[in-house]
Formats: structure tokens, sequence, C-alpha cells
């Protein structure tokens, strides 16, 4: 942390009038929008070249959503000046997210992987293919 | 960098709040951890199926309209200004709330209608993005989009797009209403009357969580 950074923090702390300390919040906003220009640039750069990997991608996506959410909730919602253990109670049932992300993304590619090896009917069925649509997107049907 | 406390200090004992914090805003937490879970549930839900599923539409070919461009394709343009709008009505209202703090009541007043415009401007959006989806066809039941390998899509695509979406949104608007609520309010000195903001910090509080689950939901439909 720099020095200007912590000074900004005590200053902010300080709850009698006129000091509550905007600096840390300009701060956030400003690592907000970097963290969602550099998922954006990712996103552009694998739709012109594929790399990284899609997996690689989509790991990295997540680590920089669950900074952003960090950062929200900190600075925006204050929590990281409150008691200690109140953040307790919300930071810990928080990292149950953590599992159930990464909990969708097993499971959800576990059982595709196992219906396409046990179910022929369902592996088949992706290789029917629609007709091209042209420049313009589907009519309804 | 929690809050200090003196040593030994007796939360539970009685006689004071025991995270030393009012319990209207222990209860918005505790609200806003409830909604999370139910937000989380819908999330999880979208994600096993589309990663349980063979094909799925790709998001840059379906998301890749901007208002008033026409034909045209600029995928995640559009949705990144939704972001940065809602980012930014988050910014304003924490300024609001210092502003509270500082007990600014013309401040205040200022940075609520800014957050107010900013939630408006992003139901906007979303409205807009609404009516360009459904005029190509896509509603509950229905996805014109084909699958990213050309197979034909299943209408799970545009049933948990508008499901989910639109949970958000109804969430935008309550906030927005909540926020038009606090501004009334404060504009007639209720907070002045009173001594503290306290009530605009969890208005705060319930915008911020608008913007949070937004982070989540722009990330699984759009980025993932």
């Amino acid at each position: 942390m720099s020095n200007q950074a912590t000074t900004g923090q005590t200053a902010g702390h300080d709850n009698a009038h006129g000091s509550f300390d905007t600096r840390p919040i300009w701060r956030t906003f400003w690592i907000l929008l970097v963290i969602t220009l550099v998922e954006i640039t990712l996103a552009t750069i694998h739709m012109k070249t594929g790399f990284p990997s899609k997996y690689v991608l989509n790991g990295i996506y997540l680590i920089l959503t669950c900074a952003k959410a960090f950062y929200i909730i900190a600075e925006f919602m204050h929590l990281r000046h409150e008691i200690k253990n109140m953040i307790m109670t919300i930071a810990v049932p928080a990292c149950l997210f953590i599992w159930f992300i990464v909990a969708f993304l097993w499971d959800g590619s576990s059982y595709n992987a196992l219906r396409n090896r046990y179910d022929r009917h369902y592996a088949d069925q992706n290789k029917v293919k629609v007709e091209q649509p042209a420049e313009k997107p589907g009519k309804p049907e | 960098m929690a809050q200090a406390v003196p040593a030994g200090q007796k939360w539970w004992s009685g006689g004071k709040s025991p995270f030393n914090v009012e319990y209207g805003k222990l209860m918005m937490w505790y609200f806003l951890m409830s909604d999370s879970f139910t937000f989380g549930a819908f999330l999880i839900s979208y994600g096993s199926i589309r990663f349980a599923t063979n094909g799925w539409p790709n998001p840059n070919e379906v998301f890749k309209a901007f208002p008033f461009f026409g034909e045209t394709n600029l995928p995640l343009v559009f949705v990144s200004l939704m972001t940065f709008i809602l980012i930014m009505s988050s910014v304003t209202m924490v300024l609001a709330v210092a502003a509270g703090h500082n007990g600014d009541q013309k401040k205040v007043t200022f940075y609520m209608i800014l957050t107010i415009l900013g939630g408006l401007a992003f139901l906007g959006c979303q409205a807009w993005e609404w009516t360009h989806l459904h005029t190509e066809g896509a509603w509950w039941g229905r996805n014109p989009f084909p699958n990213a390998d050309m197979s034909k899509a299943s209408t799970n695509f545009t049933n948990f797009f508008f499901t989910i979406t639109g949970f958000h949104g109804f969430h935008v608007f309550s906030g927005v209403i909540i926020n038009i609520i606090m501004l009334i309010m404060n504009m007639r000195g209720t907070f002045a009357r009173k001594g503290h903001y306290l009530m605009i910090e969890k208005a705060g509080l319930y915008w911020h969580f608008v913007d949070l689950v937004w982070v989540f939901v722009f990330t699984c439909f759009y980025l993932l």
C-alpha cells in the first residue's frame, strides 16, 4: 500500500463531521474500470486470435470477477472497515460462493462428458446442423 | 483493516450493539446475503446446464448490437457501457453516503439524483437490449440463435438469459424506487432532523449489491 493510500484510510476513519475521505472510493473506481477493460481486451483478443484458450480465459474471468466483487464489497459497501467478527459473518458464507463457482463448472462439465460417453443418441444429436443463417439472425419459428 | 476496538471489549453482554453497527444496517447485510444466495442459485443452475450441454450459442454472435448503429458487429461494447453506467452510479451513491457523513444535505440530494439517473439509464439500456433481442425472435420459449457449432440450440439459452437479467433488472428497478424515496426524504429534511443519514447508507448497501450482481451476471452471460 502506498503511503498516500494509508493516510487516506486513517483519515477516512475519523467519524467526526467533514472527514469522510473519498480518495479510496475513486481509487476503487479506477481499479474496477481497469479490471473490466482488461476482461474486454482479453475477450477481444480471444475473438480475433483464439488465444488464450477458452479454459484459461474462463479461469481468468472468474478470478477477475472475484477481485471486482472483493473491491465492491470492501470499499463501496465499506465492509473492510467494520468489526472483524462482522466481516467474518459475511466473508465465510461468501467463500461458499467460491466453492459454488468451482462446483458449477466442474459438475456441468463432468455431466457433459459422462452423458456423451453413455448416451449415444445425445452425442449424435449435436451433429445435426441447422441451415446456415444469412447475415441477418434467423427468423422466429 | 477492520475497525480498531479496545481489547477486552465485552460485545455480547448487552447494552450495546454487538458489532458496533446499527441494527438496520446489519439486517440489510443479512438480507443481501440471502438475496445473493438466490442469485447464486440461478447462476449456478445456468452454469451447470450450460456446461452440461453440447452446443451453446456464442455470446459474441448474439449480443453484438448497439443502439442507433443498425446492423453492426460490436460484441461486448453495449454491455460494457451498461457495466460502466452501473459502476458510475455506485460511485455517486458512495459519494452521497460520504456527503451524508459530512452532514451536507445539498450534496446528498445532488449525488442521489445522479445515482437515480444512472439506474434509469441502465434500465433503459436493458430494455433496449430485450426489445432488440425480441425483434430478432428471442423470448422465453423461443431461441432463433444457432449454437456456435451450428447445431440447433435449445431454448435454455433465452430462458435463462431473460429470467436472470429480468430478475436483476427487477432489483435495479426496486433500487431506483428506494433511491427516489431516499431523495424525497432527504429533500424534506428528514435526515437533517434525525441527525444521521443511516438510511442513505442502507439504501447504498442495496444499490451496491445490485451492482455486484451485475458484475457476476455480465461475466456469466457475456464472457464465459
